[in-house]
């Protein structure tokens, strides 16, 4: 075994490496998507592949989100793998009759004879000061259809290696992007990267008894800041990232809160339909005799995305978390 | 107020366009003629091939008795929904005979005919429409996608498709279909674009038939004809009389051959007739005259096409009955076995969600599974 170079990537530059892996791998990958070509992606992170692969295999399309998506289902029922890119998760809006009708259940309606192997990549969430429209958590609604994989990393090497699975993977995934974790830097292999490991599998990011925090994607770093601080006040935490919203870890999930009594689920989307709902409620029917606590949420408020200036009272912080993990002191408050 | 009353801008100031402001191309080719394309009844049809004429009037023959026997199963209750196609029948037959083998047919949900046309066994046509499997056949199979319920999406489909079958360098068209309500959704603006800058070979049908459900197309569009809008897009735009089953199959033809040389996408709108209402759960006496529907009786597709033949001494009365017998046995056959209840394994529910069944599908199935068991124990 040849010992690579390990060296600071930052997880926009392990995305671009997937894709480009993938694509020299595979001949039918495509990647697709307005300003991804020439310009590189506004994130840059399709940057270098249309020189690479040439326009054809990295196309800047028409600037129309349904069009995009729609082409793709067509060019994956000839064979073809198309990674597209939705700029930012309000963008994607437009492509959701798309995506619903035909994306998610183009398997299902022809039993098994068009499955679509199409990866929908989405820069999504908050914390890096857009105006409107550039900042939604728009998971709740992917995740409420079946037939679609969301997947979402939090780390340098799960953009690599969860980006290969989703554009290895027979079905459509979409791919959510935390636009804030883009610039994050980890030490990193792009010569000798992460294993591609199955879509679906939670992680424990740090081991703890007192209580689960139960996060993805941008909230995964909050998470872990928050155990860090806690641990000054005698609580030791554990953290769960899911990695995946559909498929999901129930297994890991419950293992762990069964293993400490106590959970928090954080996400920086709404609460109010938001997945927490679900996460408490299957944790809840599954682990309820483990439990010394109500599964509590924190999420962002249930409002339309504010304004940059206002985003840090929305987003959950570490303090937010902190003082739900005060609050799992049921029996001491009851 | 002008620029040159502008206080101080008095002297140098002349706006000139900028280059991007001048005309590409010249629109004029791109533009339909006024008058939509006939060959039946005039001096074209003198140039039609006699073995494809009767070859189309077998399947004119056959696709109207198809209609009138699918339209009895739904009053039976064999099937849900049936939205007919008759009268409607040149535009279905034409576009299935105009594609080649390796190309590939986009319908609507009231383009069955069509894939029955193309060789689409009708039964395996016709599950979404009678509650069985949304899609009843193999779409690589025959080539031909599945029904589309949700208007105009499957548009971008065929452009994605055909673009992708040309960048392998495969001799393929797609020819996609839409009515004439489905030209206002956003997906059919889309999709044309894609396909003109990409330069895909696609052919888009438009059959319009007068309505969309109740609304006539004064209401849909304020464009010149539908036809029209092809030119906004950088692609030809053509009319056809949508009844003239040899007019259609021509247009469409000559479109897809321009396709296949590398020519780009082309948009068509045959103007043609529904005589019956959108489906059995619709009243088009409330929308539309009687008058209207005799005005369009009279220009039928199946009796432009007879006259035509017989007059040419290609159509006698043995072949009129010869055709009509066959569509009777095709009747009497696809009656017999859609009079047969379908089998349907419950356990397919979860069998197409995933290519692997995630951990709570599973939990699910076996929960169908013993409900199942219970009531075959029940029994």
């Amino acid at each position: 075994m040849t010992t690579a170079a390990v060296k600071p990537a930052t997880m926009a530059q392990a995305l671009q490496r997937a894709m480009r892996d993938a694509m020299a791998e595979d001949p039918t990958v495509h990647v697709m998507g307005e300003d991804v070509g020439t310009l590189g992606g506004v994130f840059r992170v399709t940057d270098g592949l249309a020189k690479e692969f040439g326009d054809d295999r990295c196309t800047d399309t028409p600037l129309a989100e349904a069009g995009i998506l729609g082409t793709a289902v067509g060019m994956a029922m000839y064979g073809l793998r198309p990674v597209v890119e939705m700029q930012f998760d309000a963008f994607a809006y437009p492509a959701f009759e798309q995506l619903i009708s035909h994306v998610a259940r183009m398997r299902n309606r022809t039993r098994g004879g068009t499955p679509l192997p199409i990866t929908v990549r989405v820069p999504y969430g908050g914390g890096i000061g857009g105006v409107e429209h550039h900042s939604d958590s728009s998971e709740a609604y992917y995740m409420a259809t079946p037939g679609l994989h969301v997947v979402m990393p939090a780390t340098v090497d799960d953009a690599y290696g969860l980006l290969r699975a989703a554009i290895a993977s027979d079905d459509p995934v979409v791919f959510l992007e935390p636009k804030r974790l883009y610039w994050s830097k980890a030490q990193w292999s792009p010569e000798a990267p992460t294993a591609v490991e199955p879509i679906g599998k939670a992680v424990v990011r740090r081991s703890g008894r007192s209580a689960t925090l139960i996060t993805y994607g941008p909230s995964v770093p909050v998470c872990m800041e928050a155990a860090e601080a806690a641990a000054a006040e005698g609580w030791d935490l554990e953290v769960v990232d899911l990695r995946s919203l559909v498929p999901f870890d129930d297994e890991t999930v419950c293992a762990s809160v069964r293993r400490t009594g106590r959970a928090v689920v954080v996400h920086e989307s709404n609460g109010f339909g938001g997945p927490g709902g679900e996460i408490a409620a299957r944790v809840t029917e599954r682990c309820f005799h483990h439990l010394e606590a109500p599964v509590l949420r924190v999420a962002g408020f249930d409002i339309p995305y504010p304004p940059p200036m206002l985003e840090r009272h929305h987003l959950p912080g570490v303090d937010r978390v902190l003082d739900a993990v005060a609050r799992l002191q049921w029996e001491a408050e009851s | 107020m002008t620029v040159q009353e502008l206080p101080g801008a008095a002297a140098a100031y002349r706006p000139t366009p900028p280059p991007a402001w001048q005309p590409r191309t010249d629109p004029a080719p791109l533009l339909p003629d006024p008058e939509p394309y006939r060959v039946l009844g005039t001096e074209a049809a003198a140039g039609a091939d006699p073995e494809l004429l009767l070859r189309l009037y077998a399947e004119l023959v056959r696709g109207r008795r198809y209609n009138a026997q699918a339209t009895a199963l739904t009053k039976q209750g064999r099937l849900a929904v049936y939205p007919s196609t008759t009268g409607q029948e040149a535009c279905e037959v034409a576009a299935a005979l105009a594609l080649q083998e390796q190309d590939w047919l986009f319908p609507s949900y009231r383009d069955t005919l069509a894939a029955v046309a193309r060789g689409l066994d009708p039964v395996q046509a016709l599950t979404l429409l009678r509650g069985d499997w949304h899609t009843g056949y193999d779409p690589h199979e025959h080539r031909i996608a599945p029904l589309c319920t949700p208007l105009a999406t499957q548009l971008p489909h065929a452009v994605g498709l055909a673009h992708a079958a040309r960048l392998k360098g495969d001799d393929v068209v797609a020819l996609a279909m839409v009515g004439d309500g489905g030209t206002s959704e956003g997906d059919f603006h889309e999709a044309l674009n894609f396909a003109a800058v990409w330069k895909a070979p696609v052919v888009f049908l438009v059959q319009n038939n007068g309505f969309a459900i109740s609304v006539p197309l004064a209401k849909q569009t304020a464009a010149p004809s539908l036809a029209h809008k092809a030119v906004g897009y950088g692609m030809p735009g053509r009319l056809v009389d949508g009844n003239d089953v040899a007019a259609v199959h021509e247009v469409l033809s000559d479109a897809m051959s321009r396709a296949r040389r590398g020519g780009g996408p082309t948009l068509i709108e045959a103007i043609t007739y529904r005589i019956e209402a959108h489906t059995n759960a619709d009243d088009a006496t409330r929308y539309r005259g009687d008058n209207e529907v005799e005005t369009w009786r009279q220009h039928d597709p199946i009796q432009l096409l007879e006259r035509e033949l017989t007059e040419r001494g290609l159509l006698d009365d043995d072949a009129k009955q010869a055709a009509a017998d066959a569509a009777e046995v095709m009747a009497a056959a696809l009656r017999e076995r859609m009079n047969a209840d379908p089998a349907l394994d419950p356990m397919d529910l979860f069998a197409h969600v995933y290519a692997e069944q995630t951990t709570q599908l599973r939990e699910q199935a076996a929960l169908l599974r013993a409900e199942l068991d219970a009531e075959g124990e029940a029994r």
